[in-house]
């Protein structure tokens, strides 16, 4: 089945605003079910590790951590522990492309 | 200026202060998503209009990503989507606290709810007993958020263009999902979700149809959902 792009956009757009109006507009006094409450809560964290591990972990479709080759996953690392102990957000993306610019650099 | 005027100016005030330091992180981001748009094989405006159609920056960049792999459109579909179910929680942890609001507040509001709007709005709700104070205020600091993602992300889409492929920008757009991700990892299931989440997504990145992304994801919940049950 072929579906143009933006009919594909048009239809995660809509999806995305109902999943938002869902209980403010449609389901109004009803609560999330107890059972979808567990898998909702860890959509967040399995959907973005499922996207960046493949990004900075994969290069050329095998798995490399060797920084001359694929510095982008020593970058990564390093731009996570920074973030993760500095608890701001930006500090992800400064320091990981300026570990990136260095690394290659230095290859 | 009648009361009611100025209640609403004041909340629309408080509101877009409440929204200011996240906007400074929602700057980037938007910058990003632009220049992923710039280079998108879909043409830089229809990829652009992800911003006011979607209106997630997440699931917009994993939308391009996966137009420029030529992924077929379900699996573009279902990954959109399922990046975006989380915004089922944020309505119903608002819902209390919109159903008050007339109608149409209630059906255009959740138009401009994201990650920022709902973390900036769900603790000053608790404490705030007028409902009009309550909607502006959403109002003020939401469409903070809306207007300068249009416009970041316009900027990134125009200027994208010219940025020197050398400079590794495209490593940028890993980076901020890594931005994200950091700060859900609250507690012990969310590192189990995170952990199986990526290395399922790594190990099924060539499975067909580009639906590593859907199968890690899935994986995930589902080890988190166990090692939730098992801790608790």
């Amino acid at each position: 089945m072929a579906v143009s792009p933006l009919l594909t956009i048009l239809i995660i757009g809509a999806g995305t605003y109902l999943f938002r109006l869902s209980f403010i507009g449609i389901l109004g006094d009803r609560t999330v079910p107890a059972w979808a409450v567990p898998p909702l809560r860890y959509v967040a964290p399995a959907v973005l590790a499922a996207i960046v591990a493949p990004a900075v972990l994969l290069s050329d479709g095998s798995i490399d951590v060797s920084p001359a080759s694929n510095p982008e996953f020593l970058a990564a690392v390093l731009a996570g522990v920074v973030t993760w102990r500095l608890k701001n957000v930006i500090w992800a993306l400064v320091v990981g492309m300026i570990a990136l610019w260095i690394l290659q650099w230095l290859s | 200026m009648t009361t009611e005027g100025s209640l609403r100016s004041t909340a629309l005030r408080d509101g877009f202060w409440s929204a200011a330091p996240l906007l400074v992180g929602v700057v980037p981001f938007g910058l990003i998503t632009g220049v992923a748009a710039a280079g998108s094989v879909i043409g830089a405006g229809l990829a652009w209009s992800t911003s006011f159609i979607i209106f997630a920056g997440a699931a917009q960049l994993a939308t391009l990503d996966l137009f420029d792999a030529g992924a077929v459109s379900v699996v573009i579909i279902a990954t959109g989507l399922i990046i975006n179910s989380r915004h089922l929680m944020y309505s119903a942890a608002l819902a209390p606290a919109f159903r008050e609001f007339p109608a149409s507040w209630r059906s255009l509001l959740p138009y401009i709810l994201t990650d920022q709007a709902y973390a900036i709005t769900i603790t000053p709700y608790n404490d705030e007993p007028d409902p009009v104070y309550r909607r502006w205020f959403f109002l003020g600091g939401a469409a903070s958020f809306w207007l300068t993602w249009q416009i970041t992300t316009a900027v990134g889409a125009v200027f994208g263009a010219v940025i020197p492929g050398a400079w590794g920008f495209t490593f940028a757009i890993p980076l901020m999902f890594l931005a994200l991700l950091i700060p859900t990892l609250r507690n012990r299931p969310a590192l189990v979700a995170a952990i199986v989440g990526g290395g399922v997504a790594v190990l099924a990145a060539s499975a067909p149809y580009r639906s590593g992304l859907i199968i890690g994801a899935v994986a995930g919940v589902v080890a988190g959902v166990a090692a939730d049950r098992w801790w608790r």
